[in-house]
């Protein structure tokens, strides 16, 4: 009698899911996900691309810093698995930037001095913080350092599963959000309208087009190109010790499987004497 | 039975004897971990007591390392786990170790658990075995709960919020309640400081716990998957070591290199993407959801309309296991021998999964009367089922003894070679 049961259970199990994938797939059709692109640091041996991400940082300088700081050290631009620029070229691009010491001088009064590669890249001068940038823009633009890991989309079922799984695992949500969603201001006519932005209203205007950034290492100055670097820098912005991680996570399994695979034949070896 | 009389063991060296004469350590962890004989028919649903406890260990390491980093300030807090990913010294290694780990612990916990359910591994003499399971259980959630909010992310802070919030629903002292553990009027500072206080406590008591559950396991002796208890040690037991020492270092194995897979090429899989957004009390995330370990209760919990009643289930979800020795008294213990019972509780753990999908989703309508049902199904499982299936089922046979149930087990596999 309970053998009957287990398929009538299953089809009503399976009309259960059916009804509640529908209901939620209803929802999902209006709101298109971002495509998902090639990425260098994807997969099990991803590292960044050193160009790529020297030409995010040029686009992240003369578009984004406008509005969004940046909370990193100027140090972190010396990542060799990173944009590796030089200590030279660190210490010159600080130098350009002002920033308050933390303590007062001698006579008791606080003061502006150049940057040096320790200090935080600091936020827009403009907006000393996000109170007067919400005030200026209606929301206050969030700072970018971690942008990459704070931005996600839907996957559904199943792809949420597949996502985990070694040969498919796609850790590049944030990257593929960011590039479609500068690729997705498709209504010339409303700067606000996005495509990939959930509800499709997004509080930051078209903010980079064709040929706004010269490249100078002849990449062709295209939105696609810029929103590809910006993505990639900002990905390596948000996670700097991915490419570390990957390469001591390689040493790490394979250490792993040795040992499982010793231990197997070791407790197979010893159990023969009770079997 | 198990543990009666002195240890067979004799020190080798004088340093040896000197010490052990005042205090028996090594005799100890002979007894219980060396000679201590275990049922020889344990499958690998037996391993995970001992990827469990070094989760624990794993957990205070990791965790102690990182509160050396770690600032508990509304103010700071996130600021410091960024200094950690960033600057500490394989801070990064550290933290997802930890973050990753929980979830790990949580896994190994629930499969512990489920194997206790099928085998009736908390059927007599076990039932204060099982007890003192469920506490570990309970305290294991709240240092979950505890962890998650000390990144002071945007969903450590709703995550905080909501929970907290369950207390109010107490009749008359609920809402000073709420007050005197956020240390104000809503979550903050005081609540964050207090919660890292406790979030370091916690895990020691659970090391307390399960001191106490592994005393009460070796009383007894393990439960097996044949659910016949020992009868002859010198047939139906090996000695833990080398045996079960073995056995639970290769499994502990496979499931590092699980632990390896999340931390090293899936470290943000299970985290959730709003807590890499500073808290702001001002803007909460557009889905609130706490970690996958705890959906299928956050569902139960949604599924009520009222709230004391509400809170009052989610509580009841887990402190229900506490009574399954007197819920379920089928004297057959295992699953292997109970057909009826396999069918439900297959179909109980499908209702967990079923609950955690949807504690991961918004509660539409057609969503929550699913939820009201899986919910009924969860708890008609330990309250209609069990008590009914005790008397009425028809078991099949069981072995004599766990020799002849290995027997019986090779005798099947021989004639196909």
């Amino acid at each position: 009698m309970i053998r009957l049961k287990t398929p009538i259970l299953a089809s009503i199990a399976l009309a259960f899911a059916l009804a509640g994938g529908l209901a939620i797939a209803q929802e999902e059709a209006e709101q298109p996900k971002p495509p998902r692109q090639d990425w260098t640091f994807a997969g099990m041996f991803g590292v960044y691309d050193q160009a790529q991400l020297q030409r995010g940082f040029q686009v992240y300088r003369e578009v984004c810093a406008n509005c969004h700081a940046l909370s990193i050290p100027f140090r972190a631009l010396q990542d060799p698995s990173g944009p590796g620029y030089s200590e030279e070229q660190v210490k010159a691009l600080a130098a350009t930037y002002q920033v308050t010491n933390a303590e007062p001088n001698d006579k008791g009064e606080i003061f502006k001095r150049p940057a040096t590669p320790a200090d935080i890249i600091p936020r827009p001068e403009s907006y000393p913080n996000d109170q007067a940038a919400a005030a200026a823009f209606g929301k206050a633009p969030p700072d970018m350092n971690l942008l990459a890991k704070a931005r996600k989309y839907e996957r559904g079922f199943p792809w949420f599963i597949f996502d985990a799984l070694p040969g498919l695992e796609y850790q590049e949500i944030g990257s593929d959000y960011i590039d479609g969603i500068l690729n997705g201001y498709t209504k010339p006519d409303d700067p606000q309208w996005n495509l990939y932005f959930p509800g499709h209203k997004i509080a930051m205007p078209q903010p980079i087009t064709d040929g706004a950034v010269k490249y100078t290492d002849g990449t062709p100055p295209t939105l696609k190109n810029y929103a590809k670097d910006i993505s990639a820098f900002l990905t390596w912005a948000a996670e700097p010790n991915m490419p570390e991680r990957k390469k001591m996570g390689l040493g790490v399994m394979i250490f792993l499987f040795v040992l499982a695979g010793l231990l197997y034949f070791t407790k197979k070896r010893v159990w023969e004497a009770v079997h | 039975m198990k543990m009666s009389g002195p240890t067979t063991y004799v020190p080798q060296s004088k340093i040896g004897r000197w010490f052990e004469s005042r205090l028996p350590m090594m005799g100890l962890a002979h007894s219980s971990f060396v000679a201590y004989p275990v049922p020889r028919n344990l499958n690998y649903m037996w391993t995970f007591g001992a990827i469990l406890s070094f989760m624990l260990i794993a957990q205070i390491v990791t965790g102690v390392v990182l509160a050396m980093h770690y600032v508990p300030s509304a103010t700071e807090a996130f600021g410091s786990v960024q200094h950690i990913m960033r600057d500490v010294n394989y801070g990064w290694l550290l933290r997802y170790m930890h973050t990753n780990g929980a979830s790990l612990f949580f896994l190994a916990v629930y499969i512990h658990m489920l194997r206790g359910i099928y085998y009736g591994s908390f059927k007599p003499p076990r039932e204060l075995l099982w007890i003192i399971g469920v506490i570990i259980y309970f305290l294991m959630a709240a240092t979950a709960f505890l962890g998650y909010v000390l990144p002071w992310g945007s969903m450590s802070y709703a995550g905080a919020t909501v929970i907290t919030n369950l207390l109010s629903a107490i009749p008359f002292v609920g809402t000073a309640i709420t007050h005197w553990l956020w240390g104000g009027y809503a979550v903050g500072d005081p609540t964050l400081n207090r919660f890292f206080s406790l979030h370091y406590l916690l895990p020691f008591i659970i090391a307390a716990f399960v001191g106490l559950h592994v005393w009460a396991l070796h009383v007894t002796g393990q439960n097996n998957p044949d659910g016949v208890e020992v009868k002859n040690v010198e047939r139906d037991t090996v000695a833990f070591t080398p045996y079960a020492t073995l056995k639970d270092v290769f499994a502990l194995s496979l499931f590092l290199i699980l632990y390896a897979w999340l931390i090293f090429y899936i470290p943000n899989y299970l985290l959730d993407a709003d807590n890499s957004v500073i808290a702001n009390p001002l803007a909460t995330p557009a889905h609130v959801v706490p970690e996958w370990y705890l959906l299928p209760f956050y569902a139960i919990l949604r599924a009520i309309p009222n709230k004391l009643i509400g809170v009052i289930a989610l509580f009841a979800s887990i402190a229900i296991l506490a009574f399954l020795p007197w819920l379920d008294r089928s004297p057959v213990k295992s699953a292997k021998y109970r057909p009826t019972f396999r069918f439900f509780f297959w179909v109980f753990v499908a209702c967990c999964i079923g609950l955690g999908w949807l504690g991961s989703k918004e509660p539409t309508t057609g969503l929550v009367l699913i939820a009201r049902i899986l919910t009924v199904g969860y708890f008609g499982f330990f309250l209609v089922i069990m008590p009914l299936l005790s008397f009425t089922e028809k078991t099949k046979p069981i072995p004599a003894s766990i020799a002849d149930a290995v027997l019986a087990k090779n005798r099947v596999a021989a004639p196909a070679e």
